[in-house]
């Protein structure tokens, strides 16, 4: 404690020279915040961007190689089954699954009207699950029911911007749209509960969100078939249990499917096509069941720009290191001017082991202080840049901690050397000097 | 019989040749004492001080302070000593500059593991012992030549210990303050404390019931006023 006050004032004594001193320490620390805290910034923006909030759903869809397969304009796939209702029970065993959804999907939706307003976003032929999986609510009118599905009723539910696309601001339910000429009435409107909202803070964000957000219509999946393909191999949402068993649950889904569904290659399969298909495709690849695993995207993204950065807080550190030999240097000088008081301290008493700590503390309170400005000036740093460029700041506060006990570390180190040569000073050579 | 020393050398190793400083230096002081060493720069009268003090162990012969042979006691034991035994009183006062009066002459206390609380109060007893009551709060380069060494004095006394050792305790005053010390330390000697004292003024040694003389490391018992002519030989040299 006395070390700590005996240390301040010493400090606070030479305060020219203290600054210098701690230079070093502050422009290492500060660096470092503002690298880390930028990296952070820009971590959670990916992972904002690309999971949303938290909604832990991970689609496992059809691939032809390495794109997915979209059936707006290519046939149905040879040799993939349609998934069985009772596959259910064993992909909602699995661990890590809450629960599984089947649905098909098409991303361009071209073929919807009501009157003369058309719809470009999204059609989805979903189960009863689906809306519970996604995170989807009815807020007006009703959800579909069993007997939606048992009585292939042509029913649709739109969400509020499909609704705002085809009705404008009129109450949807009751209307009647147009899905490739059949009509189906609308009961429902429904949101997403667990809204993702993407952090758009650059035009690349902007083009890259615009597309989802043009709305999307939900039919029961009994009656796809009316408009779309028969027998038409559907994507399987899964949600599950943690956002951390998001990348294992749908992996296992995606292999469960790969054994169950594809029919080994070259077994053509005599099953109905549907109206305007040329079984002769002009692409072959193989077919494989995937999972869009977002989260695994979002690290890697996360570990490019992490990379890049470490390399960046190694050349901080050397920035510390010469800090640590700035403040060896100081403490030297410093053991130099005040033998005289070391050896009065030594004459009265005070042991080695308490001259070697009065030193310690005082490189250790010099660099820690230096670190505590080089952490503010940090995160000041941190906030400007996000100013100027729009990357989001997150202090990370672990970091920070570890910065200012680093930098005492460094004190500690660096002021071993003077604080031992204090100590094993001869106390008469050291009264003699005045 | 506080202090106990037979056949004290010490030696300095400068460059390749040994320098004897002190040679077979016997010599015993009783509890109570009041002496006062005599001898012209570079006689080791200080040498001699720092071996007294234990800030320095001898090269050959035996040295017992209290009982405690020093010459095999641990840097850490004799730190213990000097906080506990003794108090050293400088020419140049020694106080820390950026520390009140009253902080200088608790910093043994603190040596000792004492609670603040209880340093400050038996600093404070101290300097009012030394006639600077009001004075506690004062920093030292704002406190006269005469007053730092009695703030000095009140440094060395605060804990009580049985020797007081004093390198030229007046060297550095006028004639005045030089009376008003050696007052103070006759009446610490009354007191029942040791005190040994180096000066090379006959007239402060003269202060002291006994006067030991000092010339080329070799140790003269002779009373005040019984060689007035080797005193004035070497206040020549």
């Amino acid at each position: 404690m006395e070390n700590i006050r005996l240390a301040f004032q010493g400090i606070w004594g030479h305060k020219m020279r203290s600054f210098l001193t701690m230079l070093g320490i502050i422009i290492g620390i500060a660096s470092i915040i503002t690298i880390v805290s930028t990296i952070k910034g820009t971590n959670e923006q990916i992972k904002e961007n690309l999971i949303g909030s938290g909604s832990n759903v991970v689609t496992v869809s059809l691939y032809q190689d390495d794109w997915e397969y979209d059936m707006t304009y290519s046939p149905l796939p040879e040799g993939v089954r349609v998934i069985e209702d009772s596959l259910r029970d064993t992909l909602n065993r699995l661990s890590g699954v809450e629960e599984v959804s089947f649905f098909t999907r098409r991303y361009w939706s071209d073929f919807v009207s009501a009157g003369a307003n058309r719809f470009s976003g999204e059609t989805y032929g979903i189960d009863s699950a689906f809306f519970r999986v996604n995170g989807y609510q009815v807020t007006y009118g009703r959800d579909f029911d069993q007997r939606d599905y048992d009585g292939f009723r042509k029913v649709a539910i739109v969400d509020k911007k499909a609704a705002a696309a085809l009705f404008g601001t009129e109450l949807p339910i009751g209307k009647v749209l147009e899905i490739k000429g059949e009509p189906f009435t609308v009961v429902g409107v429904a949101e997403q509960t667990s809204t993702f909202e993407p952090a758009i803070s650059s035009y690349s964000d902007y083009y890259m969100y615009a597309d989802t957000s043009a709305g999307a219509i939900f039919l029961p999946s009994a009656v796809w078939p009316m408009v779309f393909y028969f027998d038409e191999p559907q994507s399987v949402a899964v949600k599950a249990t943690s956002t951390d068993t998001m990348t294992r649950a749908g992996q296992a889904v995606a292999d469960i499917l790969n054994e169950s569904q594809l029919i080994s290659a070259g077994t053509v399969t005599d099953e109905e096509s549907g109206d305007d298909i040329t079984s002769s495709g002009n692409y072959t690849g193989a077919f494989s069941y995937r999972s869009q695993d977002l989260l695994q995207q979002a690290q890697q993204l996360q570990e490019m720009s992490s990379s890049t950065n470490q390399q960046l807080i190694w050349i901080a550190s050397i920035s510390l290191l010469v800090g640590g030999i700035g403040v060896m240097n100081i403490m030297l000088v410093s053991v130099t001017e005040r033998t005289s008081e070391i050896g009065l301290k030594k004459a009265l008493g005070a042991k080695k082991k308490r001259i070697r700590r009065q030193f310690l503390t005082e490189a250790a309170v010099l660099t820690s202080l230096g670190g505590i400005i080089g952490v503010v000036l940090g995160i000041i740093f941190a906030h400007l840049i996000s100013a100027s460029n729009g990357v989001p700041v997150a202090i990370d506060i672990p970091a920070t901690i570890i910065s200012v006990v680093f930098s005492m570390a460094i004190g500690i180190v660096f002021g071993m050397l003077p604080a031992v040569k204090a100590a094993n000073l001869n106390p008469i050579e050291a009264l003699r000097r005045e | 019989m506080i202090i106990q020393l037979e056949n004290v050398c010490k030696d300095y190793t400068q460059g390749r040749e040994p320098v004897h400083v002190l040679h077979d230096i016997c010599m015993t002081v009783e509890q109570g004492a009041y002496i006062a060493i005599m001898g012209p720069s570079g006689s080791g009268k200080t040498t001699l001080m720092n071996l007294l003090g234990c800030l320095d162990v001898p090269t050959s012969g035996s040295y017992s302070l209290e009982g405690k042979d020093i010459g095999t006691l641990s840097d850490d034991e004799l730190a213990d000593i000097r906080n506990q035994s003794i108090g050293f009183v400088f020419q140049n006062f020694h106080l820390l500059p950026k520390m009140t009066a009253l902080d200088n002459v608790a910093l043994p206390l603190l040596y000792r593991g004492i609670p603040l609380k209880d340093r400050r109060t038996r600093a404070e007893a101290a300097l009012k012992l030394m006639g600077l009551g009001d004075r506690m709060d004062f920093f030292p380069n704002q406190l006269s030549g005469g007053q730092q060494q009695r703030v000095a004095i009140a440094r060395a006394i605060v804990g009580s210990p049985r020797l007081l050792l004093a390198d030229e305790p007046t060297g550095a005053l006028d004639t005045a303050s030089g009376v008003q010390i050696m007052d103070i330390f006759r009446r610490l000697s009354q007191r029942g404390i040791t005190i040994i004292m180096i000066t090379h003024e006959l007239g402060i040694a003269q202060c002291a019931d006994k006067i030991y003389h000092i010339l080329d490391g070799r140790l003269h018992t002779n009373g005040p006023d019984q060689s007035p002519g080797k005193e004035a030989s070497y206040e020549e040299a």
